[in-house]
């Protein structure tokens, strides 16, 4: 019996009259990489914003390892062991690499032994060659790496994703989808939310197609061979 | 003759007066980092301070000063939270205004509590002997001068470390770039906000310390025009950043000691407009601040 590590249930996010997000309902199982794509616009990032605590759910429930995560601070949710990697990175340009990082330690629970930030420079060793430059002077693929490394020495039970391959060149975005399969084989629940449809399909283990707030589909990685059926799930 | 000589001592005073103004301007230039509030009451709690010094000025002077700085930041954090706390989110115009409400209440306080003995104004000068010039470089310097600016150098220096080799700086710095980034990270934000007030807090108390020094005679106005031109200084310096918040205090106030030892004595009114005339053709010139240079964040690269 597969055990959820984060389940939305009935969710609903209003923006004043207009329903940005209405009873969504999906749950991603411990060790999942479950995708969430769907056109501009159709309520990604506000489902992944009502996760973390940013934007207050209206209705339904949000659960992690069955506890709700509802009316929540975004800090006690990151606490708790949910981690955003948000959408445009987010870094801090002038702080240095090993500052950004030190950052995402913020939320991390207990102190396990050696250097924290190991997770992060393990999985990219380049973070910790450039650990004193300022990280405004990485490259964007870089910035991307930074963002997921910091999220990830927090060492989160679930790692929330808000388009991170957006704005990267095409072998900057291979790089990253290539470090969410490492991310997921240490044991780090995923909820990638992808423009790329085609890449995420092929990656997660489901992925659903939200379209004007509403889940519409879901696609299992076997039909990442048919582009159609991923382009008449966006138009239906 | 329009102006004196500029002597060794004026420009000692300007320099002293300088490090006091440097030191509110970072006292304003921390809190406004994490909450986005210009805090216009921030002279009254160097009054409060002052106050303190006053009513215990019987007390030994080590206890006095220790009262001072309890008060001041017990004060600043009660602002904290009974004031601010309930307006975060609020527009920056609606907590200006409140920061003014503030003030002035503060300012009625004191003179209540002032008036008991019917006599405005309260004396605090268990520390006037610092007004005693000592010999230095071949001029004469007086020893407050001397002590504020060791006291602000410290600060400076102190803070400088806390800020970048603490987790809790490292949080507070985060926070003051991108609060809502930060805490969705885990920074806790009462906790950053807080600290930022504490240290707001202290920074105003080691001001009234100073400040009676030269102006032992306490009333509730005490330490008000001098906000006002911090806050001048702070915007001319650019308000984003502490360190040009600070040298923007700092000039300001180092260009007010020079033009009052410049100006004869009896055409300091013309002071205040002097050092205006000034910001006004800094803010034509450099609207971005005095400081500024380049841009705030690196350009985004892909």
């Amino acid at each position: 019996m597969p055990e959820p590590a984060l389940e939305l249930d009935g969710l609903e996010v209003r923006y004043g009259t207009v329903a940005a997000v209405r009873d969504v309902a999906l749950r991603v199982d411990k060790g999942e990489i479950v995708g969430l794509i769907g056109p501009n616009g159709a309520g990604k990032s506000t489902t992944l914003h009502a996760i973390m605590g940013v934007v207050p759910a209206s209705a339904g429930e949000i659960r992690l390892h069955g506890r709700s995560l509802r009316k929540r601070s975004s800090e006690s949710i990151a606490q708790a062991g949910v981690a955003l990697v948000p959408e445009g990175r987010r870094i801090f340009y002038e702080f240095t690499v090993e500052e950004n990082l030190r950052l995402g330690l913020a939320a991390r629970r207990g102190s396990g032994k050696g250097d924290p930030l190991e997770r992060a420079y393990e999985l990219f060793p380049m973070l910790r060659e450039f650990r004193r430059r300022h990280a405004g002077h990485l490259s964007g693929g870089q910035q991307q790496q930074l963002a997921i490394g910091r999220a990830l020495v927090a060492e989160p039970d679930v790692l929330l994703l808000d388009e991170p391959s957006l704005g990267l060149a095409p072998l900057a975005v291979d790089s990253v989808f290539e470090a969410l399969r490492g991310i997921r084989e240490r044991g780090v629940t995923i909820l990638l939310v992808e423009q790329r449809a085609l890449h995420t399909v092929a990656l997660a283990d489901r992925t659903h197609v939200l379209v004007g707030g509403e889940l519409r589909l879901t696609l299992s990685p076997a039909d990442a061979r048919d582009p159609d059926k991923i382009v008449a799930a966006y138009l239906a | 003759m329009l102006l004196a000589t500029l002597d060794f001592q004026t420009l000692s005073d300007a320099v002293g007066l300088g490090a006091i103004y440097a030191l509110m301007a970072v006292g304003i230039g921390l809190v406004f980092g994490v909450l986005r509030l210009v805090n216009f009451a921030y002279g009254q709690l160097v009054m409060a301070g002052a106050y303190t010094l006053a009513f215990t000025s019987t007390w030994p002077l080590w206890a006095s000063i220790a009262a001072c700085f309890v008060v001041v930041v017990a004060l600043s954090l009660a602002m904290e939270t009974v004031v601010f706390r309930p307006l975060r989110g609020q527009s920056p115009a609606v907590m200006l205004v409140t920061t003014f409400a503030v003030a002035f209440l503060l300012q009625a306080i004191a003179l209540i509590i002032d008036l008991r003995d019917d006599t405005l104004g309260e004396v605090a000068a268990s520390l006037t002997s610092l007004n005693e010039p000592v010999s230095i470089f071949g001029g004469e310097v007086r020893k407050i001068t001397l002590v504020s600016i060791a006291v602000a150098a410290g600060a400076l220096l102190l803070l400088a470390l806390l800020l970048t080799r603490t987790t809790i700086g490292l949080h507070t710095r985060a926070a003051a770039g991108d609060f809502r980034t930060a805490r969705l990270l885990g920074v806790r934000a009462n906790r950053v906000i807080a600290f930022s007030v504490f240290l707001s807090g202290l920074l105003a108390a080691a001001v009234a310390v100073m400040m009676t020094v030269q102006l032992p005679l306490v009333t509730p106005d005490f330490a008000l025009r001098d906000t006002i031109v911090v806050l001048v200084g702070v915007v001319v310096g650019g308000i984003d950043r502490l360190w040009t918040a600070t040298l923007g205090g700092f000039t300001l106030g180092f260009a007010s000691g020079l033009i009052n030892g410049l100006l004869p004595t009896d055409k300091t009114v013309y002071l205040p407009s002097a050092v205006f005339a000034l910001v006004i053709l800094v803010l034509l010139l450099r609207p971005a601040g005095l400081f500024a240079w380049g841009g705030r964040t690196a350009p985004e690269r892909v």
